[in-house]
C-alpha cells in the first residue's frame, strides 16, 4: 500500500465463457508459471490459482510500478487479443483484492456457492507458491487469513453443508433406488463443480464407471481422465442411455438435451432397469416429464435441496452471514496492514522513551546512596509508570489512525516523529519483525 | 391333547403379538436390541406353531388344514417359516416389521374362526391332503412375503417419484432389494402353487373321476395361477419390474386372501367338497 501494492487479476466463470477460460487455464502444473512470474520486474510476491472455473493472479508489486500490462499478457498469453481481454478480466487492488480472495476462499464466488473443493484448490496452489518461495510476508499472511475465512464460513454458517449435502443427497437417493452402487454406471453430461462433486461422491461409494459427455470433446476427455472414465461426444448420448444407470446433467444448453421419448425408447432395451436422472442445469437439460416414466426417477437441483431440507431462503440467509464474515476479516486484515505502517514508529517511540528514562536513572542513581531492594524496585516501577503514561496518548493517537485511511496515517506518523524527534522515513520500510 | 393344543395356541398368540410389538418398537424407535428380541420371539413363535400343528394333527387324525381355523394357522405358519428361511439369506430393512404384522393379523383372524374339528369323509382322507393343501398354503407363505415387499415398494416408489420424504422413507430398504424380493418370492411361490394345483387336479380325478369339478375355489385358483404365470413370464421375458410388478403382486395376494376367506369360509371348509 505504501511501498507496495496488492493486485489481483483474474477471470472466472461469471466474467468469462468457458471457451476462453479453457484457453487460459494453466496446463501442466503451477511451477513453470510461477517461475515465469518470478521473472517479471517489480513483483515482490506472487501467487497463482487455476481451477476449472477461475484463473487468478495475486501479486505484491513495488508501489508505483505499472506491472498490469505484463500480468495481463502473462494471463492471456497470445491466445486472446489484449483489447478483448479487458472484457473478461477483473483487476482488483488493495482492499478489494483482499476482499475478493476471501470471498473466493469462503466459496461465495463458486459456481455452486458453498462447495468445499475450492479450499483444497487454494491450499494446493499456495503449497506450490510456497515451495517456489514466490510468496513473502504479506501474501503468506493474506493466504493464511483466507484459509481462516474459509474455516469460519464453514463452521459458522450452514452454507457449506448445502452443497456437500446436495451431492450427499444424490448418493443417498441413488442408494435408495439401486441398493448397491457397485455395478452402476454414471454419465456426466457437461461439467461443473456440482456435477463433479456428485460424481466424486458416487465414485467414493463404489460406482463402477464414470463417462463424460461434453460439447467439446477435449474437455470431456480431460474430465474423464480425472475420473478414470470414458469420454463420449454428445451425438453418442442416445446409445449410452441404454447402459447408464445414473445421469448427472449440467450443461449450459438452452434447450432440453434428453427428451421423454428418448428414454421411453430405450426402456425396453434396458429391460426396465431403473434410471436415476439428476438435472443440475439451469435452464434444465432434462425433460421434466421424464419423471412420469416407470422406473425413471428425475431430480432437479431444487428437488435435491428439498431432500436435505435446505430451501433457497435458508441458503440466502447463510450466504449473508458468510459475506459478513468475509467483510469482517477483510477489515481485520486492513487493520493489520495499517498496523504494519505505524508499528515501526511505535517501536521506535517506545525505545526512545525507555532510553531516556534509563539514561536519567543511571545519571542520578549514585546520588541516592544505598537503597534496599524494595526501594530499588519502587524506583524502577516509577520510571516504567512515567514512561507508560507519556507513551499512552501518542500511542493511542497512532493506533486510532488505523481506520482513518492511508493518508491520515502518514500524517500522524510524521507528527509523532517530529514531536519526539524520531528519525523520519523509518515507516517507509517494512519491518521484518512484524512478519508472522 | 385338546388342552395342550389350546394352551399352545394361546402362547402362540402371545409370543407372536410380542414379537410384532418388538418389531414395531424397532420400527419407530430404531432400537436394535429390541429387534433382536423380536427376532428370537418370532423364531419361537415359528417353533410353537409347528408344535401346535402337530398336536392338532394328533387331535383331528389328519393334516390339520381342512377347517378355516386350521387354514389360517397353517397360513401364518407357512408365512413365518418362509420369512425365517428367507431371512437366513437376505436381510431387508424393516421387512420383519411388516411380515410380523401380517403373521399376527393372520393369527388374530384365526381367533374368530370355529376351532371345531371337521371330520373328513373317508374318500377325502388321502395322502393327497397334506401334499396338495400343504404345498398350496406354503406357496401362499412366499406370496405373502412378496405382498409385504410389494406394499413397501409402492410406498417407497411413491415417495421417490413425488419427492416427499417422510417418516417411512428412511425406514424402507432400497427399491432394488424390494424388487429382487418380489422376483424371488414370486418365482418360488409360483412354482409351489403350480405343484399345489397339479396335485389338486390329480386328487380331484381320484375322488370324482374328472380333472375339473367347476367349484368356485377351482376357478379362482386358476385365475391366481394365470396371474402369477403372467408376472413370472413378463419378468423373465421382457424384464418387467418395479411399480407394476409390485402392484400386481399386491392385487394377486388380495385375491388369494379373498379366495381363501370368501370361498373357504362361505363353504365351511374343504372347498365345500363333499359336505
Amino acid at each position: 500500500m505504501q511501498s507496495e501494492q496488492i493486485l489481483l487479476l483474474g477471470v472466472n466463470h461469471k466474467t468469462t465463457p468457458v471457451e476462453i477460460r479453457e484457453k487460459i487455464a494453466l496446463s501442466g502444473g503451477y511451477d513453470q508459471y510461477l517461475a515465469a512470474l518470478n521473472k517479471i520486474e517489480h513483483i515482490q510476491e506472487h501467487y497463482l490459482l487455476s481451477t476449472c472455473n477461475r484463473v487468478e493472479l495475486l501479486v505484491v508489486a513495488d508501489a508505483g510500478a505499472d506491472v498490469r500490462d505484463h500480468l495481463i499478457r502473462f494471463l492471456f498469453g497470445n491466445e486472446v487479443p489484449l483489447e478483448k481481454a479487458d472484457e473478461y478480466l477483473y483487476i482488483l487492488e488493495g482492499r478489494e483484492a483482499v476482499h475478493h480472495l476471501f470471498t473466493v476462499a469462503g466459496s461465495l464466488d463458486s459456481m455452486v456457492v458453498g462447495e468445499a473443493q475450492i479450499l483444497g484448490q487454494l491450499k494446493e496452489a499456495y503449497r506450490h507458491a510456497a515451495e517456489q518461495h514466490s510468496t513473502g510476508a504479506l501474501l503468506n499472511k493474506m493466504l493464511h487469513k483466507s484459509f481462516t475465512v474459509a474455516k469460519r464460513v464453514r463452521t459458522e454458517t450452514g452454507i457449506g453443508s448445502s452443497a456437500v449435502s446436495i451431492s450427499y443427497a444424490a448418493v443417498q437417493l441413488a442408494k435408495k433406488i439401486f441398493g448397491d452402487l457397485r455395478q452402476k454406471k454414471v454419465l456426466l453430461i457437461g461439467a461443473g463443480e456440482m456435477a463433479e462433486l456428485a460424481a466424486e461422491h458416487l465414485l467414493g461409494n463404489g460406482v463402477r464407471a464414470v463417462s463424460v459427455a461434453n460439447r467439446t470433446l477435449a474437455r470431456a476427455m480431460r474430465l474423464a481422465e480425472r475420473f478414470d472414465g470414458q469420454a463420449i461426444s454428445m451425438e453418442e448420448l442416445p446409445e449410452h442411455l441404454e447402459e447408464t444407470d445414473i445421469i448427472i446433467s449440467s450443461t449450459g444448453a438452452e434447450e432440453l438435451i434428453i427428451h421423454k421419448s428418448d428414454v421411453q425408447a430405450v426402456m425396453r432395451k434396458r429391460r426396465n432397469r431403473p434410471l436415476f436422472l439428476i438435472d443440475i442445469a439451469v435452464p434444465r437439460d432434462l425433460d421434466p416429464r421424464l419423471n412420469d416414466l416407470d422406473n425413471v426417477y428425475l431430480y432437479d437441483i431444487d428437488d435435491l435441496s428439498s431432500v436435505v431440507e435446505i430451501n433457497r431462503e435458508g441458503r440466502g440467509r447463510e450466504a449473508i452471514k458468510a459475506r459478513r464474515i468475509v467483510d469482517e476479516e477483510t477489515l481485520k486484515f486492513e487493520h493489520y496492514i495499517e498496523t504494519l505502517e505505524v508499528k515501526p514508529t511505535i517501536v521506535e517511540l517506545r525505545k526512545r522513551i525507555r532510553e531516556m528514562a534509563e539514561g536519567e536513572l543511571a545519571k542520578s542513581r549514585h546520588r541516592l546512596g544505598e537503597l534496599t531492594g524494595e526501594q530499588e524496585d519502587a524506583l524502577e516501577a516509577m520510571l516504567h509508570a512515567i514512561a507508560a503514561k507519556i507513551l499512552h496518548h501518542p500511542m493511542e493517537y497512532l493506533k486510532s489512525s488505523r481506520c482513518t485511511g492511508h493518508k491520515k496515517i502518514k500524517e500522524r506518523v510524521n507528527t509523532v516523529c517530529e514531536i519526539f524527534g524520531l528519525p523520519e522515513g523509518r515507516t517507509e520500510k517494512q519491518d521484518n519483525e512484524t512478519n508472522e | 391333547m385338546t388342552e395342550l393344543s389350546n394352551i399352545l395356541y394361546a402362547v402362540i398368540l402371545l409370543v407372536s403379538g410380542l414379537s410384532c410389538a418388538g418389531y414395531l418398537v424397532y420400527f419407530f424407535r430404531q432400537r436394535k436390541d429390541v429387534r433382536q428380541i423380536a427376532r428370537v420371539l418370532l423364531l419361537a413363535s415359528g417353533i410353537l406353531q409347528t408344535l401346535f400343528l402337530l398336536t392338532r394333527y394328533v387331535l383331528v387324525g389328519h393334516t390339520p388344514i381342512t377347517s378355516p381355523f386350521e387354514t389360517m394357522v397353517f397360513f401364518a405358519w407357512s408365512t413365518t417359516w418362509a420369512f425365517l428361511t428367507f431371512h437366513w439369506r437376505y436381510s431387508l430393512k424393516n421387512f420383519g416389521t411388516i411380515v410380523s404384522l401380517l403373521i399376527f393379523s393372520l393369527l388374530v383372524v384365526s381367533l374368530f374362526a370355529s376351532q371345531q374339528v371337521i371330520v373328513l369323509p373317508p374318500k377325502l382322507q388321502s395322502v393327497w391332503l397334506p401334499v396338495h393343501a400343504g404345498i398350496s398354503i406354503f406357496s401362499y407363505g412366499f406370496l405373502s412375503l412378496a405382498f409385504c415387499g410389494g406394499v413397501m415398494y409402492l410406498i417407497l416408489e411413491r415417495a421417490l417419484k413425488r419427492k416427499q420424504f417422510g417418516f417411512l422413507f428412511e425406514r424402507l430398504p432400497s427399491l432394488d432389494a424390494l424388487d429382487q424380493l418380489n422376483s424371488h418370492c414370486i418365482t418360488i411361490g409360483f412354482g409351489l402353487f403350480t405343484v399345489g394345483i397339479l396335485t389338486g387336479v390329480l386328487w380331484l380325478k381320484q375322488v370324482y373321476g374328472d380333472y375339473w369339478h367347476g367349484g368356485s375355489k377351482e376357478v379362482w385358483s386358476m385365475v391366481i395361477w394365470f396371474a402369477l404365470l403372467f408376472q413370472v413370464h413378463q419378468r423373465y421375458s421382457v424384464g418387467w419390474r418395479g411399480r407394476r410388478a409390485a402392484l400386481l403382486v399386491v392385487i394377486t395376494f388380495v385375491v388369494i386372501l379373498l379366495t381363501l376367506w370368501g370361498v373357504t369360509y362361505l363353504s365351511g371348509g374343504v372347498h365345500g367338497h363333499a359336505i
